[in-house]
């Protein structure tokens, strides 16, 4: 089966994040990027099929040319090979643009099957797995708890608030996981020095056939207006018993209709 | 003359780091206080190919170096030395002199199991009555027909009693030299062997989780095969054996020396005391950056002895520094570091009273500071 992972590089999301200030997009600069964490489960997923049924596991990522070292780290956990779309332009793309330039790339590795991370740590947006599919014309099942691969049929366990669906669709398709998929694996060290060795292909938009125009802030149909931080957070109620303590965490609870 | 990380040797203390942050440090606290061996823990260390780190991949090794077990075992270390011990002596004790010494039969037999962490191994040296005096071994092994006869005891074998251990290899006297010395050889008992005793496990002070027994051989039979190396060569076996494992011992005292310092900034900068951190106080950066001086250097002491040993020049001397060294300044920033976490470094959940507890041992276990002063002394001529 020829498995496709997408993989996003995002800031650390355990520590300080920002927005630029001159075009509001991610601070990429002064943050530690990492691999998105979602993706990780992606890719271990990804391994875990191609173990049970074999085929080939390619990572495909969208960013600067620093997305390089999340890829060698996506690469040191078994994948054989990785596409990087690497272009100026795609700078302050929207989702809608980051579909298109995906979906086309998609459109030249003939996946059996996609799978990427439910949701992006930065963006949070949810929708990249919906947009592929939508483009390329396959299923989407997004979601996921669990995948089983059965030939060329796939079933997954759609995780949902009240509990799970469970929905079946022909292979190609694309398939989102949540972390409570499996356990992913770090990188050993042969996985790491094997990673080395390993093709990244580097396209840009003009291999994708995508007008420069049609991404970035240009063909942007969103666009960050203005950011500001989050406020600090308040102290928060203190409640001191003097005999009454427990009817005042009451009130509390109900006024903040916590119960 | 360079001491920074290749990428991959980053990478492999960037993934080894995490895994100790993820997985070992959410539930060590625990095995640390009902003194049981983390299997879970050592399972997924396994998959992760930390036992087979410095070996070929031809036994199912991951092709790395001495040095690429070093920096995982400093990663390790520093959030808990239980676990950093347990690889330790599984690699470097365990494992090593069978890939070193081994037959190809032997080597076939156990290695893929040890190099995947799925079986350990122990090293049976030391004995109740003789530690840093190896030459004083009393445990005996008699050719008879074609079995060895062992008798004897050994103490504080780590690994030596697990659900998985697979074997012990132990040094005994098997004849005397032409010189009147005693004719030491390295034998493999296989877990099991009727004769083959493994007593209860020690109550030990520090490295609770950690697996460590007292063994006994009582007319323990195993075939002549299960000779490791040549006979006669079993002392010269171990000291090559030994001088790596200083190494190894180091890397992993700067790993709780780096520990110390990790969670002393953490704490610093929470705790308030008169109205404002106590890591603002100089009192404490004082402190913390007297710990990160010690941290360092002795960093820098385990990289040349592990880079002279990886470029087969002589290192029993920096290994030496690198033990001793190491194993001093662990005791001293473990020592400030639960000072400065006050009452609370001394309450077992905080991890730097484990790293107190499991500081002191390090002056002692793979040869005591005096014996690595001996070893320095000597190799200047004195």
């Amino acid at each position: 089966m020829n498995i496709v992972v997408l993989v996003k590089q995002v800031p650390d999301s355990g520590a300080d994040r920002n927005l630029r200030n001159d075009d509001n997009t991610v601070d990429r600069g002064s943050a530690n990027n990492v691999i998105n964490e979602m993706d990780e489960y992606a890719i271990e997923e990804a391994l875990k099929i191609k173990e049970a049924h074999g085929g080939e596991v390619t990572i495909l990522t969208m960013g600067p040319d620093r997305a390089t070292e999340s890829i060698r780290k996506a690469l040191s956990m078994g994948p054989d090979k990785a596409v990087h779309v690497v272009d100026d332009a795609l700078h302050g793309s929207c989702a809608v643009a980051t579909s298109k330039v995906l979906a086309a790339a998609l459109g030249q590795l003939n996946a059996d099957l996609v799978i990427c991370g439910a949701e992006s740590t930065d963006g949070r947006v949810q929708v990249m797995p919906h947009m592929i599919a939508e483009r390329l014309g396959v299923a989407a099942l997004t979601g996921a708890r669990k995948l089983t691969v059965d030939g060329g049929t796939l079933t997954v366990e759609r995780q949902t608030e009240e509990g799970y669906e469970v929905i079946t669709a022909a292979t190609p398709a694309v398939v989102s996981v949540w972390d409570t998929i499996n356990e992913p694996r770090y990188p050993s060290f042969k996985g790491i020095m094997a990673a080395k060795k390993k093709p990244v292909q580097t396209l840009s938009l003009a291999d994708l056939g995508v007008a420069p125009t049609e991404v970035g802030f240009d063909g942007a149909t969103s666009a960050v207006v203005e950011h500001s931080k989050r406020p600090p957070r308040s102290g928060g109620a203190k409640i001191t018993d003097e005999g009454e303590g427990g009817v005042k965490l009451v009130e509390f609870l109900a006024t903040e209709k916590f119960v | 003359m360079d001491f920074r990380l290749t990428d991959e040797q980053a990478a492999l203390r960037e993934s080894v780091r995490d895994f100790a942050r993820e997985v070992v440090a959410p539930v060590i606290a625990e095995h640390y206080e009902q003194h049981t061996f983390p299997y879970e823990v050592i399972r997924q260390m396994g998959k992760m190919g930390l036992f087979g780190l410095p070996f070929g991949e031809e036994h199912g090794g991951m092709g790395g170096d001495y040095f690429a077990l070093c920096l995982a075992l400093e990663e390790l270390a520093r959030v808990d030395s239980s676990v950093a011990i347990t690889l330790e002596a599984a690699v470097s004790l365990g494992a090593m002199p069978i890939y070193r010494f081994g037959t190809d039969e032997q080597r076939a037999t156990w290695l893929p199991k040890l190099l995947s962490g799925e079986a350990l191994a122990g090293f049976g040296l030391t004995e109740p009555g003789t530690g840093s005096d190896a030459a004083g071994t009393q445990t005996r092994a008699v050719l008879d027909g074609d079995h060895w006869v062992i008798n004897g005891s050994k103490a504080f074998i780590t690994n030596s009693g697990t659900d998985i251990t697979a074997l012990v290899t132990v040094t005994a006297v098997t004849g005397t030299n032409p010189d009147g010395s005693k004719e030491l050889s390295t034998i493999i008992v296989p877990t099991g062997t009727p004769g083959f005793t493994v007593a209860p496990g020690y109550s030990k002070v520090g490295w609770t989780a950690s697996d460590t027994h007292e063994l006994t051989f009582d007319d323990c039979r195993v075939p002549v095969a299960n000779l490791l190396g040549e006979r006669g060569r079993g002392f010269a076996q171990f000291l090559q054996i030994l001088d790596e494992g200083r190494i190894a011992i180091a890397a992993l005292a700067v790993g709780l020396a780096q520990g110390c310092v990790d969670e002393s900034i953490r704490y610093a900068k929470e705790r308030h005391a008169f109205g404002r951190p106590i890591g603002a106080n100089q009192a404490i950066q004082f402190k913390i950056a007297d710990m990160e001086l010690k941290a360092h250097t002795a960093r820098l002491a385990y990289y040349d002895a592990a880079a002279r040993m990886l470029a087969g020049e002589p290192f029993k001397r920096q290994a030496a520094i690198a033990k001793l060294h190491a194993s001093t300044i662990a005791v001293d920033n473990a020592r400030e570091a639960t000072q400065i976490h006050g009452g609370y470094g001394f309450m077992n959940e905080y991890p730097v009273a484990r790293f107190w507890r499991d500081s002191k041992i390090l002056e002692i276990g793979e040869g005591t500071s005096e014996v690595q002063r001996m070893i320095i002394a000597r190799d200047l001529g004195l």
